[in-house]
């Protein structure tokens, strides 16, 4: 049955995946996301639901305990931050091209290196390029608010089963720290099937050996194998985007921003138009697939666009790609853990777009 | 004690020489060949088949499992 | 009596099990590999647990052990199989769960899943192939490499001032409260492998006392990457490797085995 909980961001995520069903987490403290391990470990969801919480030696065995685990079908997730998502990548990597359904969720911190453990956004490339080696995407989803940590919890893990592809939750140490009012989804079943064309569940006489590799040394199978996943991201491109428009309709000016910066930029608009600058918000859900061709539309009947991400320009470069040089898009960001006002940014808005 | 006797038949084409089978009979019934399979290798067979005890060290030891060992009371 | 009277199917005795696959094995000839992987099919076969069993390949000469088990299995990052072992099990408690792992994956870059996992005590089987070597990528220096020993990595011999000292991981492992069954073995010989067997039947059975992690070491020989033929490996192998890693039985029980000399009990 619904419920409305006053809720930390991790704490939502954790309890999120309980209700989701999840048969197992996988993690390592690191901050600002312990609360996820924590939390799970604290409500004992083994009576609850039979869910295991297992606390992993590194994040590179959380996220190798994942892909075992989600190569016998089972709905699994692991989450940590910047760094020790670094740790993860070869794991992704193989996830990915052994065509596994999984979560992860990265609650951002400043970089690089050990950084700040402030919210930052600076791993919009390493989440939505690949982040690690080979050919891959993850479907990558931008929470900006309590609610769709929770709420994402349950989609990831209906997109990554729909496509056998790892789901990567792209958070910030804001969101996940802060507390909001929450309405979680009632409680999900655990699954029951495991299909048996893929998962590893034990060779019955009923049919052949399944095996999950993500190794193919012969060349001309391997492209075929990369096409095929090709395929799959163009799938999702057509029909997985999701975003938000704010005050569009009649923008001259359009931020585009996604998860913290993007409710900064909710009230910077309110400023900008109490100005009397025509400004609205367009903020991505879907960082992977972006929102190319709403972008494109857009830029054909406004003004400029101005990208605001903590950090140092990495999805402004998207966008730019996007609007292919119909009309200008700057970029205004703060790194390494520093938070953007509302007020600086409608600076920026009329330093770099508006007087130009 | 009844006496017994053993012959094994090899799979010639998956058999790689390695000679293992050779060194680990107990009767010394095994060499290998002078010819070759497809492959390229010298494969191995039973030089002195009366000597066979159907013992399966051979078998056991062959790291293809080339070997399937017969065995008979006489 | 002609030998093709002998030969009627009334009295074949052994032949490879079934449930090896009909891909011809790509090791190298004499390799252990390949009788490692036949006695646990065979295992796996006389306890009836082929729908029960999901396996994990490492990165090493064994990452394409699934083309020649028929059972289930997932390939695994270098390293990192008793990981994905871990969260098999840990999901599906009642099957029978093993990783596969030369001494690289297993003593090298995977030296923390192998001890941790150890450590939690997950009710796994852990097969270790251990021959002192990299086979698959060429014939370098493993952290259970001998003294003196050359490969491409240690051209003149390891030296253990700058190369550090064999890692008897095994040891180290049976240490652990959470490993229930630790022991050595050897397929250079029938004899050997005949133990062998019953140790590997003794891993997969504990798995059903859930009291722990069963580790069964091989000492093997690479003859490729030691540059001999394989019978001359393993007699290198006999008098070299066997000194620094002598089998038998480490752990039975959950209890250390207190004397070396109590150990001649299982092996020559």
């Amino acid at each position: 049955m619904k419920e409305l909980r006053l809720m930390k961001g991790n704490e939502a995520i954790a309890e999120a995946a309980i209700r989701a069903g999840a048969d197992a987490y996988f993690g390592y403290p690191i901050t600002p996301q312990s609360e996820i391990l924590e939390y799970l470990m604290a409500e004992k969801p083994e009576e609850r639901t039979g869910m295991v919480v297992l606390q992993a030696e590194s994040e590179i065995a959380a996220i190798n305990m994942v892909y075992g685990a989600a190569s016998t079908g089972k709905r699994v997730l692991t989450s940590s931050s910047s760094p020790g998502i670094s740790l993860k990548q070869e794991g992704i990597s193989y996830i990915a091209g052994a065509e596994l359904p999984c979560l992860i969720i990265n609650v951002v911190r400043g970089g690089p290196g050990l950084g700040t453990i402030q919210p930052s956004q600076a791993d919009y490339f390493q989440a939505t390029k690949g982040g690690g080696h080979g050919d891959y995407h993850l479907l990558v989803l931008a929470p900006a608010s309590v609610q769709e940590m929770s709420d994402f919890v349950k989609l990831g893990f209906d997109l990554a089963f729909k496509y056998r592809n790892p789901v990567l939750i792209l958070s910030d140490g804001a969101i996940g720290q802060m507390m909001e009012k929450v309405e979680l989804f009632e409680q999900q079943e655990r699954l029951k099937y495991f299909d048996p064309s893929w998962t590893l569940t034990g060779k019955t006489s009923g049919r052949s050996r399944n095996i999950i590799t993500s190794l193919e040394l012969d060349p001309a199978r391997q492209e075929k194998h990369n096409l095929r996943l090709q395929a799959k991201y163009r799938q999702m491109e057509e029909v997985e985007v999701r975003y938000e428009q704010i005050d569009c309709d009649d923008a001259d000016f359009i931020i585009v921003a996604f998860g913290s910066s993007a409710r900064i930029s909710q009230k910077a608009v309110r400023i900008a138009r109490e100005k009397g600058l025509k400004a609205g918000l367009f903020r991505p859900i879907t960082l992977f697939p972006f929102p190319k061709s709403e972008i494109s539309s857009l830029a054909d009947r406004v003004k400029g666009m101005l990208s605001v991400e903590m950090n140092a320009g990495q999805m402004v470069e998207d966008v730019r790609l996007a609007v292919n040089g119909k009309i200008p898009v700057e970029y205004y960001g703060r790194f390494g853990g520093m938070i953007p006002t509302p007020d600086e940014v409608v600076e920026a808005l009329e330093q770099k777009l508006v007087t130009v | 004690m009844a006496k017994v006797k053993g012959a094994i038949v090899v799979d010639i084409e998956r058999c790689k020489g390695c000679e293992l089978c050779v060194v680990n009979c107990p009767t010394n019934v095994i060499r290998l060949s002078r010819g070759v399979n497809s492959k390229g290798y010298h494969y191995a067979y039973m030089e002195i088949p009366e000597a066979c005890t159907g013992c399966e060290n051979c078998a056991i030891v062959c790291p293809d499992g080339v070997i399937s060992v017969y065995r008979v009371k006489i | 009596m002609e030998t093709k009277d002998i030969i009627k199917p009334e009295n074949l005795v052994y032949t490879k099990t079934s449930l090896m696959t009909d891909n011809i094995l790509s090791y190298c000839p004499g390799c252990g590999h390949g009788t490692i992987h036949r006695i646990i099919m065979e295992v796996i076969d006389e306890m009836g647990i082929q729908s029960e069993v999901i396996g994990i390949a490492p990165v090493g000469c064994s990452v394409l052990a699934y083309d020649f088990m028929d059972i289930d299995m997932a390939q695994a990052a270098h390293g990192r199989a008793p990981a994905l072992a871990t969260g098999m099990k840990r999901c599906w408690p009642d099957k029978f769960v093993f990783t596969y792992q030369g001494d690289g994956d297993l003593a090298a870059i995977g030296t923390a899943e192998t001890i941790h996992t150890c450590n939690r005590g997950e009710n796994i089987t852990i097969i270790y192939i251990n021959n002192g070597i990299y086979g698959m990528t060429g014939g370098q220096m493993a952290p259970t490499t001998i003294p003196g020993m050359r490969s491409s990595t240690s051209p003149y011999g390891r030296d253990v001032i700058t190369m550090g000292y064999p890692l008897k991981i095994t040891d180290l492992v049976a240490c652990l409260p959470g490993t229930y069954y630790v022991s050595r073995q050897a397929v250079h010989k029938p004899g050997a492998v005949r133990k062998a067997k019953k140790a590997v039947r003794m891993a997969f059975e504990n798995q059903k006392l859930k009291k722990g992690v069963s580790f069964v070491e091989f000492v093997s020989s690479c003859n490729s990457g030691w540059k001999m033929t394989p019978v001359d490996a393993n007699k290198w192998m006999e008098e070299n490797m066997f000194p620094y890693y002598p089998l038998g039985d480490i752990k039975l029980d959950g209890e250390l085995i207190k004397t070396q000399s109590k150990k001649t009990a299982d092996h020559d």
